[in-house]
């Protein structure tokens, strides 16, 4: 059974404040095309999950521009005048997660995990209202996993059963947000029929995608 | 010679031969100029691979650095995921990280990630490569905007990692932070110890083999 679907169809699995993990590293590897119909259909107070807010006109940012978005968990927001802007005049809230522990909390998520244990922020701001852990004489932060009801992934190419492969620096974030959501939507550039890539080659099996649009 | 390419020229002469290194923005891109033809250092970039090069003629718009510029990936290079780019970080795969400060203090505790009230771009993955590289390297000029010492006791912004700085390289002279303290083990050419003391605001240990910067 295929699992490509309209741009149509894959934006009404969204709604007003739905929390939204969203694939890419400063607007590389990020499904541009279901964003700009997030844009278009102006859902509201949506929770964001990402690296970084993008740039204003490119990636995540297009939606914090628009005033989209209630919240947002990421790493980076200093590309994105807007995003600090708001965050300044209390229309946002910025939830900062070193990326490396950002990427793990979704990982946590997606695997069943009940958190990570990271030493990234002990000792900093970053530690405020953790738990600690010394484990052998180290200490770690506990954090908690993330999840979401909808993640939007960016890839090169997919089979129709979903199966994904990415390009260069476009991975990032896309292959874990495809395993810790509700419903999973991957934009992808070439859609081929099943068989065509080899078990191999796959990077993100296609039993973790719900549906796939064309980008 | 500039400030900016004789700081760069001593950081490189630091890396060795199959040295995997991450270079921050800034000053740490500048590295990447000057390793001499007879090392190989594999370079990281956190948003997904290794083997970072310039880009070519023909820019990929798939591959980009972690500053969102377009990159190269050079023969041998490896795309991965960002959970994949945190294990080399966290998990002690880095040989060093070169990074620039807006503060850095004789403990070793590094404040390179925001200015309360004024600038809060996020940590992005400074606080992961701070606490996993083997060694942390910090690469700035001496002092900051009106001639503000950078180098100080004890931090006064939000730290990115604390006592996690192995070296101090400036337009002025290098610092070790070893157990008694800074130790202060090169000066710049032309440069005397009375500028070093007036543009350091920390205590430190003149060390007895202190030597000219062979750059």
């Amino acid at each position: 059974m295929s699992k490509v679907i309209s741009m149509k169809q894959a934006i009404d699995k969204i709604q007003d404040s739905s929390v939204i993990m969203i694939g890419g590293f400063l607007a590389v590897g990020t499904p541009e095309g279901l964003i700009d119909a997030v844009v278009s259909r102006g859902y509201k107070d949506l929770t964001i999950i990402a690296n970084d807010t993008g740039f204003p006109d490119k990636g995540i940012g297009k939606l914090v521009v628009n005033r989209q978005v209630k919240k947002a968990i990421v790493s980076h927001v200093g590309t994105n005048p807007e995003t600090g802007r708001q965050m300044n005049a209390n229309e946002l809230e910025v939830e900062l997660s070193p990326q490396g522990t950002l990427i793990e909390r979704i990982r946590s998520g997606g695997a069943g995990l009940g958190g990570v244990l990271t030493p990234t922020g002990v000792g900093t701001v970053v530690a405020a209202g953790k738990p600690t852990i010394t484990i052998d004489g180290r200490e770690f932060l506990l954090e908690k996993p993330l999840r979401a009801d909808v993640a939007l992934v960016k890839a090169h190419k997919a089979d129709t059963a979903g199966n994904l492969v990415f390009r260069m620096s476009t991975r990032n974030f896309n292959p874990q947000i495809a395993t810790a959501a509700a419903v999973v939507i991957a934009e992808v550039e070439k859609i081929v029929p099943v068989g065509e890539i080899a078990p191999d080659e796959v990077m993100v099996p296609g039993i973790f995608i719900t549906s796939i649009v064309q980008a | 010679m500039e400030n900016r390419i004789l700081i760069a020229k001593r950081v490189a002469q630091e890396l060795e031969d199959g040295d995997v290194v991450n270079l921050g923005i800034g000053i740490p891109t500048l590295v990447a100029n000057y390793i001499a033809n007879d090392k190989q250092v594999i370079l990281h970039s956190e948003n997904g691979f290794i083997g970072l090069g310039p880009a070519g003629e023909t820019t990929d718009p798939d591959l980009s650095n972690a500053g969102g510029q377009p990159a190269g990936i050079l023969p041998g290079g490896a795309t991965f995921d960002s959970a994949m780019s945190f294990v080399i970080v966290r998990g002690g795969h880095l040989d060093a990280t070169v990074l620039g400060a807006l503060e850095v203090d004789q403990e070793g505790n590094l404040a390179n990630w925001m200015v309360p009230g004024k600038i809060v771009p996020g940590m992005g993955g400074a606080m992961d490569l701070v606490v996993g590289a083997k060694r942390v390297i910090v690469a700035m000029e001496h002092v900051g905007k009106g001639g503000v010492p950078k180098i100080v006791r004890k931090c006064t912004l939000p730290l990115t990692a604390s006592q996690e700085v192995d070296l101090i390289i400036t337009d002025l002279c290098v610092f070790q932070v070893t157990n008694p303290g800074l130790l202060l083990t090169e000066i710049a050419p032309g440069v005397t110890l009375q500028t070093v003391r007036e543009a350091t605001a920390a205590d430190y240990i003149i060390s007895p083999d202190i030597k000219e910067m062979a750059v």
